[in-house]
């Protein structure tokens, strides 16, 4: 870490405070609306509106309870949890099988390959949602979870085989070489030698794809119409409708809809961090 | 060479399933949307050939040409709005990071908070937050004594757009931060060192040391800031809705777009020509100007 104050011995007591007050008034910008969105689920609808800023009077669950209860919030839940494995699980699988190839072999049309799946990277796959549309009508895709799986899958295929064709070069050719020696199969050698060592590429990658993907919303809006179908954020603006004037309802809803990436995020940050800004650094 | 075939097979195979799925859901879609411009549409139905008459309709012919500009005003004022709001408050806050202060590690992890959360309960969280009435900004407001600043966010043109683009600027701060503080922790503490030697100050340092080097991150942040807004879709449509109320000062084109594909409430009507000649037209502009511009800003990394 590059200390940038290192040649300044004793520091500026001053200065770093300063820096330390707008650090931490960030955080508050940061933390404030979301505390806010936290503490108005438990308040009925009356207490938001007469005193949006105090606690709330009893930590009572009624309006998660109503949530549970009167909406489609577990099925829309069960969606985005299904929607978001496999479509990772197949980014990550078909992505490392071709990275592999493309960082491990050498072969014509190798540059050609990477750079193909380069120039994908940057494509905003909104733009072609109406040809999309009708492509998965005719496939019999339209309102089924599978032809969401395989768009994503597409969408998340370029950056998954960026992130591990990266890693996968800077492996060493040694124990490779000694694997082939010993007469092992390529397909050995890739699955149990080297694979193993590109555990932290891949939980990048997922992690990379996966976060879009749970937070999508744009494509379940054109291919899913069957409520049963519906993903959280899609779910979400459903029941925002339904329940446009229950605010304690709605703070609930919008509280519970983010509680699961949320606590996975304090888990696990640092692996999320560098997961979401790993495909656009080098 | 027995060897040579199973093993040219063994690669092809690995290379497969990426290849065909991305070729399936996006080389194939992108090069039907270009066909898809060139005739006129019934619905689901492909009609007549229409050469270049969707293009003339939404770029020439009023109201759709209006509309079009109109949008993509307001994309070029998110554009530049979160340029400098959002890119230059990342930038100082990841150069305070970088001095790795004692908490700086909670500090990441909190501005990157609401990036890893959708845009539908960012935006939904906001729009009420931002309601005229029981929203918490007008009561803040009024608690604090300012009443006179309250007032119908977006509910009024003067006051909806920008609203919109702080809530996105809000909701991704912590992406470019950290973009920015990537790149800064790679500059060599032998460079920061020597000018803190020189007796540079902590403007000086940003001006002629990090400012440079950290070049390649500012290239990566513009470009992705670039392409973000050109396809602005969730944040107005959920706090907005779909037709970019009110009277359209919130229009962008991403739902000018959506709305001539699939249609909307007021209007019903569906246009797959006319949306597709401005799918085109939103991907031609996003491309080319991406590509030239990262270009140039690659030419300044090198010159640093």
């Amino acid at each position: 870490m590059a200390a940038a104050d290192a040649a300044l011995p004793g520091g500026d007591v001053w200065r770093n405070g300063l820096v330390q007050a707008v650090l931490w008034l960030n955080a508050l910008v940061m933390l404030y609306p979301i505390a806010i969105m936290f503490l108005s689920g438990f308040k009925t609808t009356g207490e938001i509106y007469t005193s949006p800023f105090a606690l709330p009077k009893s930590f009572s669950p009624a309006n998660f309870i109503t949530i549970w209860e009167q909406t489609n919030f577990a099925r829309y839940l069960i969606n985005s949890l299904l929607i978001t494995s496999a479509s990772t699980a197949l980014t990550v699988a078909a992505g490392v099988m071709a990275a592999y190839a493309l960082a491990r072999y050498r072969f014509p049309g190798n540059g050609a390959i990477y750079l193909f799946f380069l120039a994908c990277l940057m494509i905003p796959l909104k733009l072609a949602i109406i040809p999309l549309f009708i492509q998965l009508k005719a496939l019999g895709l339209i309102d089924t979870r599978a032809g969401l799986v395989l768009v994503y899958t597409a969408m998340g295929l370029p950056s998954a085989i960026f992130i591990m064709t990266g890693f996968l070069r800077t492996l060493p050719s040694e124990l490779e070489d000694s694997a082939r020696i010993d007469g092992a199969s390529e397909a050995l050698i890739m699955t149990r030698v080297m694979l193993p060592l590109a555990r932290p590429a891949m939980v990048i990658a997922a992690i990379h794809n996966a976060v879009p993907v749970w937070n999508d919303f744009f494509f379940p809006l054109v291919f899913i119409q069957n409520d049963r179908l519906k993903t959280l954020p899609q779910g979400l603006t459903v029941f925002m409708g339904e329940y446009n004037t229950e605010w304690g309802v709605l703070f609930a809803g919008l509280t519970l809809a983010s509680l699961p990436i949320t606590l996975l995020y304090i888990a696990l940050s640092r692996q999320f961090i560098s997961g979401m800004t790993q495909g656009a650094l080098k | 060479m027995t060897a040579a075939l199973p093993r040219s097979l063994w690669i092809a195979g690995l290379l497969a399933p990426a290849l065909i799925i991305t070729a399936v859901f996006v080389v194939v879609p992108l090069a039907s949307a270009l066909g898809y411009s060139l005739y006129s549409w019934n619905g689901l139905a492909r009609g007549a050939f229409a050469g270049l008459e969707n293009f003339r309709i939404v770029l020439f012919q009023p109201p759709f040409s209006t509309w079009t500009w109109a949008a993509f005003s307001h994309n070029i004022i998110a554009f530049l709005a979160l340029m400098i709001v959002q890119n230059g408050t990342a930038f100082s806050l990841a150069f305070l990071l970088l001095k790795a202060l004692p908490g700086h590690r909670f500090h990441r992890v909190v501005i990157f908070l609401p990036v890893i959360l959708s845009s539908v309960i960012i935006g939904a969280m906001w729009k009420l937050f931002l309601n005229p009435i029981f929203g918490i900004i007008n009561q803040g407001l009024i608690a604090i004594g300012l009443a006179g600043l309250a007032q119908p966010w977006l509910g009024q043109p003067s006051t909806a757009l920008a609203s919109i683009i702080f809530v996105n600027a809000w909701h991704w701060l912590g992406f470019p931060a950290l973009l920015f503080l990537a790149g800064m922790q790679r500059i060599s503490s032998e460079a920061i060192e020597a000018a803190r030697l020189d007796g540079a100050g902590d403007w000086q340092l940003v001006r002629h040391v990090i400012w440079p080097l950290v070049a390649p991150a500012t290239t990566v942040v513009a470009i992705l800031t670039f392409i973000g807004s050109f396809n602005w879709f969730e944040m107005p449509y959920i706090m907005a809705g779909l037709d970019g109320s009110p009277g359209g000062a919130t229009d962008v084109l991403g739902l000018y777009f959506y709305r001539t594909a699939f249609g909307n409430v007021t209007a019903g009507l569906q246009d797959f020509g006319r949306a597709s000649a401005l799918a085109v037209l939103m991907f031609v502009f996003i491309a080319v100007i991406a590509a030239w511009w990262a270009r140039v800003l690659r030419a300044r990394e090198i010159e640093s």
